[in-house]
């Protein structure tokens, strides 16, 4: 329980501590909502499907989570070079109470640096229909989040340096923002990508925002807590894995 | 008894034999050197007996537990500085060493006294709530010494732990280290490259090259066996003058990708 604590208390300390990251983070998310949300907003409404805003702000914060996510988990790959990862490693307690502290640490941080986003969409025009489900969007944030640091994880814990960074960006973590009905609704989308997006995690997790916040599904509530859960559930175990048979 | 014991041990990477079929004890409470030119195999066996690399053949006992299969008991029974730093920059020196004290379970009472104790003995104090990117190199040193030192293990593994320390801190370091050595019987297995030190503070010195022990015994032996007058001169007799290189890693580009990254100075 300590260990998990202080492999938390870790991450919140080096995220409050990395001022120009948090603020470095916000600029991409703002930019998509701003000049997306702007831009294509007269489109959106002119084919019929209402404030684009309302409708890209969950997406968004959705993006901020699965980016902040990743980041995290792949942060173990810089723990391996600048050596930190081997005094966890050697210390004499489970690498499976390291994984969860580093996770929950990951997880947390991309929760708050989506709570951000959250907000400032709010000054930018945005309104959530009911402020007494906020309990439950942060619920929704944290297992999202929860998912994409494991994978992160799981994934950072196979590679030696960071050569591999530009290949878990483009052919991973754009894929899975941009094919998964965070920028365009699903419903209407051509079957192709439509079918995509039902294996994207990230799917699931916009559209339990979308409900909580702006009321509108393409799944339902219970088949995103689902899917999420369970794929939270199988990347914490596949990411548990891979960490305990890190060599350094 | 012996706490350490290897017998045929071995580790390839991709077909490069770096440690090659060595067999070797240390008996509870000595001090013992592992001495060789640069990629000898030294750091490659101080991870395998510290559980961070699995051997590829060959046996090893560790306080009586093997480090390949029983990994947590022997991660109980050692502490470690390792050659390169280990240390979170981002973080104290006073957190890096609350975060060492809180995984091996020392209890907080016990933790407060030993980190203020440790950080004064390091010369440390006053800087004790500055973040480590902020120190110099052996500075980081110093801090590391006083984090392996916080527990206490029954066996401390030091891979080069005075490299880039000035005389004071490296003797009034052995002379702790000797002390904790008799009066808690804990054994001491180290590297290094200064051989005086070798041969002042260890009671027996392994010597390796190109991964194998070629040479085992109390510095006076190992004179003794090469005629020489110093342990210099015994180890230059066995280990010959070719330079050695280590192999590089990707820790420049690395850096430089990190600072592009997070937009940070370190």
């Amino acid at each position: 329980m300590k260990t998990i604590y202080i492999l938390w208390l870790r991450q919140i300390k080096r995220y409050l501590r990395s001022k120009s990251r948090i603020i470095g983070s916000l600029g991409q998310p703002l930019l998509f909502l701003l000049a997306l949300g702007y831009g294509l907003g007269p489109v959106f409404k002119q084919a019929g499907q209402g404030n684009y805003l309302q409708f890209l702000a969950p997406g968004i914060i959705g993006m901020s989570i699965i980016f902040t996510a990743i980041f995290s988990g792949i942060e173990i790959i810089w723990d391996r070079q600048f050596g930190f990862l081997k005094e966890t490693l050697v210390a004499p307690v489970s690498r499976l109470n390291i994984m969860i502290g580093r996770t929950l640490g990951g997880a947390t941080v991309a929760t708050f640096q989506g709570l951000i986003v959250f907000f400032i969409a709010t000054f930018a025009g945005f309104h959530p229909v009911n402020w007494a489900l906020l309990p439950l969007i942060i619920v929704v944030m944290l297992l999202v989040a929860l998912l994409f640091t494991a994978l992160g994880t799981a994934i950072a814990s196979r590679l030696d340096d960071m050569q591999g960074f530009q290949l878990i960006m483009n052919f991973l973590v754009m894929p899975l923002f941009f094919l998964s009905g965070a920028l365009f609704p699903l419903s209407d989308a051509p079957g192709a990508i439509a079918t995509i997006a039902k294996f994207d995690p990230l799917s699931y997790g916009v559209d339990a925002l979308r409900i909580l916040m702006i009321n509108v599904a393409h799944f339902n509530l219970a088949t995103d807590f689902a899917v999420l859960a369970v794929v939270t559930f199988l990347f914490l175990a596949v990411g548990s894995y891979f960490f305990s048979k890190i060599e350094i | 008894m012996n706490i350490i014991q290897a017998k045929n041990l071995t580790k390839r990477f991709n077909g490069f034999t770096a440690v090659d079929n060595i067999s070797f004890e240390v008996a509870e409470g000595e001090i013992f050197a592992f001495l060789g030119p640069n990629g000898a195999g030294k750091s490659t066996t101080i991870k395998m007996l510290t559980t961070l690399l699995a051997p590829s053949s060959g046996e090893m006992l560790l306080n009586g537990h093997n480090p390949a299969k029983n990994a947590n008991e022997v991660r109980r029974s050692f502490g470690i500085v390792f050659q390169d730093p280990s240390l979170d920059d981002e973080l104290t020196a006073r957190e890096n060493m609350e975060f060492h004290g809180v995984l091996y379970g020392v209890p907080k009472r016990e933790r407060t006294e030993k980190i203020a104790t440790l950080l004064k003995f390091v010369d440390l104090a006053d800087r004790q709530n500055d973040l480590v990117k902020k120190f110099s190199g052996g500075m980081k040193r110093r801090l590391e010494i006083a984090r392996g030192l916080l527990h206490h293990p029954k066996i401390l593994f030091l891979d080069e732990p005075t490299l880039g320390l000035d005389p004071q801190t490296r003797n009034s370091m052995w002379a702790y280290l000797q002390e904790m050595n008799k009066n808690e019987g804990i054994t001491i297995f180290f590297t290094t490259h200064y051989m005086e030190e070798a041969e002042r503070i260890a009671g027996r010195i392994a010597i390796i090259d190109h991964g194998k022990i070629i040479a085992i015994g109390t510095a006076a032996e190992l004179k003794d066996r090469t005629k020489a007058d110093t342990l210099e001169g015994a180890f230059l007799a066995l280990t010959g003058k070719a330079i050695r290189e280590e192999a590089g890693n990707a820790m420049d580009h690395l850096r430089m990708m990190r600072r592009s990254w997070t937009g940070k100075r370190n």
